[in-house]
């Protein structure tokens, strides 16, 4: 779900422009982004080899400084991170320095709090759990550093109830921090005092929808509010709130160490820095990988992942950012680059960066008619588009598999989701059409003759 | 219980909140300008323009759900819809409210509410008044695509007066907001997620709320509906007359809705002065009273002792000859449901008749300036001006059931206004948190003389309101306390920010009749009856057994003249059959002083009559004729002895509250030492309290779903 957190403004505003820009691919430097080098990797210890606990962290290289930069103050902090050019990596790419300096107001005497979305449900999506369990003193030191950036008295890390070893690993690396005097009053003995919080969701995916998501950490129903008040004017407890995904704190300390310039100078210009991928589906090598942004997609399955199975030419199309993201199919994968803008261009996203690759065994009309009811079955059901508009879909869907439809339904399918689209208060409503908007734009032939083959079985049977 | 909905209440506070606030700004309604003040939201603006934005959800006496999204309208340079119930205008926005993308975004809305809607409006009772219907009409797509099953959901049981049906429900929310924000029960909520989305009560209970009977009102489509309404009529068949509520003191102003002969439902009218546009469940429900237990013809006690049914002129002529020997020893007792028209001539005949004793069965001390003083016996603050208050001290009072529309006033200003309130009583559940600070009358004493603990809070508050209940009169020591009272609540008024302009006293009535019967000279309480039994009394609708036979000497002859048989023709002797509030033209003055009209829904059953004329009828029997001989003249009559009766809609002001406290200081008498007590504590207590109600099925009805609801294990003991 993190995925949906303020995804909207970035993606709607190019989805409708059309086929004409797909083919825009580089930029005019024509460089080459990745394979990234070992001494730009930000999580070392992604897979798990080494110590996740503080000896294991502070070697390397966790926790080392934090008090310079915490005397460093907010200012400097947030100038290094918008020259990072880092955005938000929940899936919306909002810039994120911006978005923290949105808590610089003058204080009226509320606490503010920084609040970490570790609620990870967007289906193929694992990249939060990576460094939580693995690297968890990363987010920890970032929730210190990202909340002397806002000024926030503490920090509510919000992870998925699922994640129980996670959330395990993540409050032993709390206490772990606190023994060492590294949280709790006069943090690293910066004379800042700072609270870390775990809070354990109960299983909905809404619940990582950044309203949702503060409801249920106030012990609400998991609903998305109404924007505004935005969060950073009222948000959790009624106080100023950012909400942050994981891996966007996460990097926070390490951008403020090796300065917003190194960040930067990683991928194209305004998609900047290092990026979790999680490549699932038909690989030879599913795996998570920390990579360089911009890389080109193909280079990224084909690197890491150990390719397509049955090879690249088995390929049928890619969901290129976590199941909300629409799928491209194998032509617009060849070119496609992984980052921001290269994905919007192909009229899909980034999203979670969460490469879902399906190659020619797939049944891709029941592929999505299966994302269809996993947002049908999460949908919060307060606001009408989505409560009732994304069950009908799902049911024309289930009838899609089969085929048993007309081929003008496609179009009121198409136009269902354009009524779904835009319409409700968060973005899960969003990322339920996108689904079926990238169907029915590039496998439009196959619902069609399924529909066909259907109408013939049953003309024979009659 | 925390302050629901703090932060997102946009136009829905209570007066206090608003201030004249900074600029106005300029926004656009379909390229026509409107100044509006910052926050506004579009939904208002268009209002303001004259434009209105079709809604479900939204609703202005609850806070924004914003969940329906059918108010959506194009905001230029915005890429997709902004929902107008919650999007607080900026300046210079130009708002389309009719254009091509507020078009389609409603109707696709309009679309997706409709697929899992039933479509059985034929069968349904919100037909013909459904904002579902008359919506779609207006903005829904003339043809359906959904080829798929629909979705059922079953029906809930949450008592005698709401039916639900739950497959027509379209999730808006506003019963759950009604009854979590107004009604102050949290029973109503949602359960389930997505297309499973439910509203209901978490587990079976019954909604406890005296309020219950709104959201009913607040339902745009039939989901919930009145049970007993149900399959009765169509809105189209049935006439509508304009009225007002005589169930408590507060005066609510209702439509009578009525069809041959009969009332079938009775709706709120808004008032924002008094009931808003909320009404309690004994006022709407109980008009089934009104048919049941009638007088519809007069009777006379045969020799056996049993009463007869006879003709109008035999009765009177009993009752006239009566009264004629009695030779002035007359006297009349009133009830709570006696309008203002028949009192004066009641009051007119006994006095030409020689009698001195008119009373009315509710209490009230005559300590001290007594019933001199107007301001003595209202709620002088007025029901909207609780509002403007920050403490108000409730005492021997339960306002929840004594007046639940005050009550939910005061909720509304603990809501948004943080108002504070006290109770001297017993500590009942007001909906509200309030400080309970004893029930002991000595406290009284104690805050006069400032020792309480509680007197600082009361000193420094900047507009204080101490709301006398009526329970608290009617006590033997009652004088005594009431006095202390009223020189309490001047000593803070004196004190207080909101000066001479500000009252501190309020008397909270319990019956509808009671101020007009003091603006008009009764006597209040039975006891000058009591102490000088007369020949021959007169009941005016007095139902609350104040005086017994036993009261009375055995010759004494009693007359009963009311709409319901109940306890006062049970022990009368001559029976004058009269008419209900809503059978005649009538005139009640609610507990703020405030004089409203009754209108004739439908003529008198059978034989009765209303009730000024059958007096001005016996008047002539007995020679004493009453000067007046129709409508008007009775009004000039109660004009020449208190004009404020005929000032209909207006609050009269008063304001002696100097000279009443002097002459409170002189008041002596005995404390007693029982506790405060209040007679209507639970729910179960405010169902039946006059002889409408005692009459109605639905009373009857809710009275036992309370008491089967005790054995309910889901239900919080």
């Amino acid at each position: 779900m993190a995925t949906l957190s303020r995804f909207a403004p970035v993606l709607r505003t190019t989805l409708n422009r059309g086929i004409s820009s797909i083919m825009v691919k580089r930029d005019s430097s024509n460089k080459v982004y990745g394979p990234l080098a070992d001494e730009d990797r930000i999580f070392t210890n992604l897979y798990g080899r080494h110590d996740w606990r503080l000896s294991g962290a502070m070697g390397r290289g966790d926790w080392y400084k934090t008090k310079e930069i915490l005397n460093k103050g907010h200012e400097w902090i947030l100038g290094e991170i918008k020259t990072s050019g880092l955005r938000g990596r929940g899936g919306a790419g909002f810039p994120t320095g911006m978005k923290w300096s949105f808590m610089n107001k003058p204080s009226d005497g509320r606490p503010k709090y920084l609040v970490v979305n570790a609620d990870e449900g967007e289906p193929g999506t694992c990249k939060d759990r990576e460094i939580m369990r693995h690297d968890p003193h990363k987010l920890v030191e970032g929730c210190l550093v990202a909340g002397r950036a806002m000024g926030a008295r503490a920090a509510y890390i919000y992870i998925r109830g699922e994640f129980y070893n996670e959330a395990s690993n993540m409050q032993v690396a709390i206490n772990e921090a606190y023994k060492a005097g590294f949280l709790g009053k006069n943090a690293c003995g910066s004379g800042y005092d700072f609270d870390v919080f775990m809070h354990r969701g109960a299983g909905a995916y809404i619940c990582g929808e950044e309203t949702a998501l503060i409801e249920s950490l106030e012990g609400k129903q998991g609903k998305p509010r109404l924007k505004p008040p935005f969060p950073a004017d009222i948000g959790v407890f009624g106080c100023p709130t950012t909400v942050a995904n994981v891996e966007t704190v996460a990097v926070a300390p390490t951008i403020c160490r090796r300065g917003g310039s190194w960040f930067a100078s990683l991928g194209r210009t305004r998609n900047s820095g290092t990026k979790l991928f999680n490549i699932s589906g038909h690989v030879n090598n599913p795996c998570t990988v920390e990579e360089e942004m911009s890389v080109p997609l193909k280079e990224l399955i084909e690197r890491h992942a150990g390719g397509v199975t049955g090879g690249w030419d088995n390929l049928l199309g890619v969901i290129p950012g976590g199941s909300s993201t629409p799928v491209i199919p194998k032509q617009v994968c060849e070119e496609a680059i992984m980052d921001f803008d290269g994905l919007v261009a192909c009229q899909t996203s980034l999203g979670t960066a969460a490469v879902i690759v399906m190659n020619k065994q797939t049944d891709i009309v029941k592929a999505i008619a299966r994302l269809i009811e996993f947002y049908k079955h999460e949908s919060c059901g307060q606001c009408t588009p989505c409560r009732e508009g994304v069950n009908w879909m799902y049911k024309i869907m289930t009838r899609f598999v089969k085929g048993d439809a007309q081929p003008e339904e496609i179009d009121a399918l198409w136009e269902v989701s354009k009524q779904i689209e835009g319409h409700t208060i968060c973005a899960l409503g969003d990322g339920a059409a996108w689904p079926v908007q990238g169907l029915i734009r590039h496998f439009r032939p196959v619902l069609e003759e399924r529909m066909a083959n259907y109408a013939a079985a049953n003309a024979v049977a009659n | 219980m925390g302050h629901p909905g703090e932060g997102l209440l946009l136009g829905m506070g209570a007066t206090r909140a608003q201030s004249s606030g900074p600029e106005k700004i300029e926004v656009f309604i379909d390229d026509q300008p409107v100044m509006v003040p910052p926050g506004t939201t579009v939904l208002q603006a268009a209002a303001e323009a004259g434009v209105e934005i079709p809604r479900f959800c939204y609703h202005e006496r609850l806070s924004v759900a914003g969940n329906c999204r059918m108010c959506l309208v194009e905001v230029e340079k915005s890429v997709k819809p902004v929902a107008a119930c919650a999007m607080p205008v900026m300046k210079g926005w130009r708002i389309k409210t009719d254009s091509d993308m507020t078009r389609k975004a409603r109707e696709g809305v309009m679309e997706f509410l409709l697929i899992n809607h039933p479509l059985d409006c034929p069968i349904c009772d919100q037909g013909g008044e459904c904002d579902l219907q008359d919506q779609s009409m207006a903005f829904g797509s003339d043809r359906s695509r959904f080829l798929d099953n629909k979705r059922a959901v079953e029906d809930k049981n949450i008592g005698p007066l709401v039916k639900t049906i739950m497959t027509r429900c379209i999730h808006c929310t506003r019963c759950v907001r009604f009854a979590s924000e107004v009604a102050g029960v949290e029973d109503l909520g949602t359960t389930g997620r997505g297309s499973d989305m439910q509203i209901g009560t978490y587990v079976e209970k019954m909604l406890m709320s005296e309020l219950s009977g709104n959201v009913i009102d607040l339902c745009p489509v039939g989901a919930l509906t009145s049970k007993p309404y149900a399959f009765t009529a169509r809105p189209w068949e049935i006439r509508r007359t304009d009225s007002v509520d005589v169930m408590d003191a507060v005066g609510s102003n209702i439509v009578v809705n009525h069809r041959t002969g009969e009332v079938l439902r009775i709706l709120p009218r808004t008032n924002e002065e008094i009931n808003e546009e909320w009404l309690s469940d004994k006022s709407r429900f109980a008009c089934d009273g009104l048919k049941r237990q009638r007088l519809v013809y007069p009777m006379v006690k045969d020799s056996s002792g049993e009463l007869r049914p006879c003709q109008w002129e035999d009765a009177l002529l009993v009752a006239g000859r009566a009264l004629a020997a009695a030779q002035g020893s007359v006297a009349a007792v009133a009830g709570g449901l006696a309008d203002a028209e028949s009192l004066v001539a009641l009051k007119d005949l006994v006095n030409k008749l020689g009698g001195e004793a008119t009373c009315t069965e509710e209490i009230f001390p005559e300590d001290g300036s007594g019933t001199d003083l107007r301001s003595s016996y209202l709620l002088n603050t007025t029901i909207a001006g609780v509002e403007e208050a920050d403490l108000v001290l409730l005492v021997g009072t339960n306002p929840r059931f004594e007046a639940p529309l005050f009550n939910a006033r005061l909720r509304k200003a603990w809501v948004h206004n943080e108002l504070d309130v006290a109770v001297l009583g017993p500590n009942v559940n007001l909906t509200y948190e309030a400080e309970h600070i004893g029930e002991d009358p000595a406290i009284i004493e104690k805050l006069l003389s400032g020792t309480h603990p509680f007197s600082q809070r009361l000193k420094a508050a900047r507009r204080p309101m101490v709301v006398v209940g009526s329970a608290l009169l009617s006590r033997p020591d009652g004088g005594l306390l009431y006095a202390r009272l009223q020189q309490l609540a001047h000593q803070l008024r004196a004190g207080c920010e909101g000066g001479a302009e500000w009252r501190v006293l309020n008397v909270l009535h319990r019956v509808a009749s009671q101020v007009a019967a003091l603006d008009l000279g009764y006597t209040p309480g039975v006891s000058k009856v009591r102490n000088a039994p007369p020949q021959v009394l007169y009941l005016l609708g007095a139902d609350e057994g104040a005086i017994t036979r036993e009261d009375l000497p055995a010759d004494c002859l009693v007359i009963y003249q009311g709409h319901h048989g109940d306890r006062g023709a049970e022990m009368a002797d001559v029976v004058l059959p009269g008419a209900a509030y809503t059978e005649k033209m009538a005139t009640y003055v609610n507990t703020e002083g405030r004089a409203q009209q009754a209108q004739a829904a439908l003529v008198p059953p059978g034989m009765a009559r209303e009730d000024w004329k059958i007096i001005r009828a016996l008047s002539e029997v007995v020679g004493a004729q009453l000067p007046y001989d129709n409508l008007a003249e009775v009004r000039d009559r109660l004009t020449e002895v208190s004009p404020n009766l005929t000032r209909y809609g207006d609050v009269e002001e008063a304001n002696y509250f100097a000279q009443a406290s002097a002459l409170a200081q002189l008041v002596k008498g005995k404390q007693e030492a029982a506790p405060i007590d209040v007679p209507q504590k639970v729910l179960e207590d405010f169902y039946m309290t006059n002889s409408v109600s005692r009459a109605s099925p639905t009373m009857a009805k809710c009275i036992a779903a309370i008491k089967k609801e005790a054995a309910n294990r889901h239900r919080d003991k």
